[in-house]
């Protein structure tokens, strides 16, 4: 009886979760991939095979743009990283008890407003009428309007404003948990401060760190909304040749591939991040 | 010690002059002033928040003196980065490196110090040797049992040649077996690495059965300084007394002042025959706070009465409250006639001889055990 109840209760807990990735992970994503893998012949004729991975090895403007997300990713993780790591270290470990979570409270504020408006925020200071220009203009440092929007340089920074903070959470936690002591004794040993940082610091830190990296690099390379706002038509980001097969093609079986690349590409990348650091899943993301 | 008074000519391996540290309101240390002769082990010994822990890590370089002055082998450290010192620390919780092996954590301070490559690996196998643990190089951490984590914090110092070890209670985490047994291996392991080792702790027994020399701390300032047999026997101050070894305690008046001796009466109105000490003989009426050691307490069984206190013996009748059986440590607790609980050592052979609850006892112990301190 008792047993009985205990096994109720655990299939009560589990079912909400177990829905959730049948229903909404792995149902969609097997839909997906068969929609993936057919290809229109004639109208309401498919056949099945990779044609649409094929076209997308053929065609350089579509691998190109995927390996321009991933690189421009990997440049805004690294800049997420050297930013959010000093930050992290000092609400960790400089800063006292309460003003570490005032700190910690303003980190998050960016949060409680939606990505788009965040978006529109950058264009409102950024654009060629926008607040910069203007006071530009005003202290006569330049002639006539400049347009700030529509670069790499913009959506970069855009896009590490926007994940930077899922950096730092797990950079903070992970730094908290390191004893001061260990610290003093890298000191104490002889080390100077870059061989603390190298040796100690980023060593212990090392789980936070990819589990941010992680984080972060994922968040970037599915992002949408920040480079097109941010980066308009040059963005060349993935999801948006993703979303133009899907709605403008109306092309949904090569939109499909794409999506399936994407997710592959980005694996790809986050599984040899692992291998070069030597950490494994369990130990960064699962631990943070 | 002896051989060490020979002149100026002695270097000490760590001496501090009148050193002070302020945090906020707080005088945390107060004009403290030591010299460590060279090889010895020098505990200081204090309740916590009495400033050692400050003391140390001054020493170490991680905290700056407010004034005064620290010397290493003679010279100032003064303004010298913890790096750059020679002094190496053991931290109450190890701090050893969770994320380097047994190999790596002994061999980071050799690679900070610049040794060549082709060295190091013969140098940790050979301070490995040293403290007993040749097998364990290649180990990580997690690994070791608390002993072992001990001994390879230590290793990890002493193959950097540090000047002065020090210390910073590290037994305090071990259990009670354990930290019995590191007590006499950290004392083999100072005489075999023959480094001055300062240990820091407020556990009076780690502190008198390890040391040449122990500073008792309180409030920032040494009490006094001496070897364990002299701290225990001749504390200078009442705090000493009660703070070194297990003693009973009372606050009395002297009712008559003597040369060097004096009778008092406790609140509670046990007269007694003190030995004044701490310098000053107190004179009729003042305030005086009276320690007498347990194991100094002689217990006879039989009725009698509190006899009057001659000049050399103390005597006093009670009744046996309990028995704290400990093995050879074992204690009484008899109940005065006037309701205070006196502590006294017995031995507990388990025959049936031995004292029992509600058996009528007379107590008896010398006047010169009985240290009175004005209050």
């Amino acid at each position: 009886m008792n047993k009985d109840i205990r096994r109720l209760t655990l299939i009560l807990l589990f079912t909400p979760f177990a829905l959730w990735i049948v229903l909404l992970i792995v149902i969609p994503h097997i839909g997906m991939f068969i929609l993936s893998m057919r290809e229109k012949v004639a109208p309401r004729v498919f056949e099945y095979g990779f044609g649409n991975y094929i076209e997308f090895a053929n065609e350089p403007i579509y691998w190109n743009t995927l390996l321009r997300t991933g690189s421009m990713s990997l440049l805004v993780t690294a800049i997420a990283l050297i930013i959010g790591f000093p930050v992290a270290y000092y609400i960790a470990k400089i800063a006292g008890n309460r003003t570490k979570g005032a700190l910690f409270l303003i980190c998050l504020i960016p949060l409680w407003v939606s990505d788009l408006i965040r978006a529109f925020g950058w264009i409102l200071l950024l654009r060629e009428t926008g607040v910069v220009s203007s006071s530009l203009q005003w202290l006569g440092l330049v002639d006539g309007p400049i347009e700030f929007l529509y670069n790499d340089v913009t959506v970069i920074m855009g896009l590490v404003y926007t994940v930077i903070l899922f950096m730092i959470v797990p950079l903070v936690s992970t730094l908290d948990g390191m004893d001061n002591a260990m610290i003093e004794a890298g000191y104490n040993l002889g080390g100077n401060g870059f061989t603390v940082l190298r040796r100690i610091i980023v060593p212990y830190a090392m789980p936070g760190i990819v589990a941010g990296c992680i984080v972060v690099f994922m968040l970037t390379a599915g992002s949408y909304l920040t480079p097109i706002l941010l980066g308009g038509k040059n963005s060349s980001w993935f999801t948006e040749q993703i979303y133009n097969q899907f709605i403008t093609r109306y092309n949904w079986e090569s939109g499909a591939a794409f999506g399936f690349l994407l997710l592959a590409f980005t694996s790809l990348v986050v599984w040899l991040g692992l291998k070069l650091s030597g950490q494994t899943l369990s130990s960064t993301v699962a631990r943070s | 010690m002896a051989s060490n008074t020979g002149g100026d000519s002695v270097q000490h391996d760590l001496e501090c002059s009148g050193v002070s540290k302020r945090f906020g309101s707080v005088q945390a240390v107060d004009d403290v002033s030591l010299e460590i002769p060279r090889g010895s082990f020098f505990s200081i010994l204090g309740p916590s928040g009495c400033g050692k822990t400050t003391l140390m890590r001054m020493i170490a370089g991680f905290e700056e003196p407010d004034a005064g002055d620290i010397r290493i082998k003679g010279a100032s450290v003064l303004g010298t980065l913890p790096n750059r010192r020679n002094v190496k620390m053991v931290f109450q919780h190890l701090a050893l490196f969770p994320m380097m092996n047994v190999f790596e954590n002994i061999a980071y301070g050799l690679r900070c110090a610049g040794v060549a490559k082709a060295d190091i690996a013969p140098k940790v196998r050979a301070v490995l040797e040293r403290v007993a643990l040749p097998d364990v190089a290649e180990r990580e951490i997690h690994q070791l049992s608390g002993g072992q984590k001990q001994r390879i914090a230590i290793a990890r110092c002493m193959v950097l040649d540090p000047d002065v070890l020090l210390l910073d209670e590290p037994l305090g985490a071990l259990d009670l077996k354990l930290r019995e047994a590191m007590k006499i291996e950290l004392k083999l392991l100072q005489h075999q690495f023959d480094t001055t080792f300062v240990y820091i702790t407020h556990d009076q027994s780690e502190a008198l059965v390890m040391s040449d020399n122990v500073a008792v701390m309180n409030d920032g300032r040494f009490e006094q300084v001496g070897a364990p047999q002299t701290l225990y026997h001749e504390p200078a101050s009442a705090f000493v007394a009660g703070f070194v070894g297990d003693t009973n305690r009372w606050s009395g008046t002297v009712t008559k002042a003597g040369r060097g001796q004096v009778r008092a009466e406790t609140a509670s109105g046990l007269a007694m025959v003190c030995d004044a000490r701490g310098g000053a003989t107190p004179s009729a009426g003042d305030a005086v706070e009276i320690f007498v050691r347990p194991e100094f307490i002689n217990v006879e069984t039989g009725a009698g009465k509190s006899g009057r206190a001659s000049a050399t013996t103390n005597r006093l009748a009670g009744t046996v409250d309990s028995l704290l059986f400990n093995g050879a440590n074992s204690r009484v607790l008899v109940r005065t006639e006037a309701g205070g609980l006196i502590e006294a050592d017995v031995v507990l052979t388990g025959g049936t001889g031995d004292l029992r609850p509600g058996d009528d006892v007379r107590l008896t112990w010398s006047a010169k055990q009985t240290m009175c301190f004005a209050g």
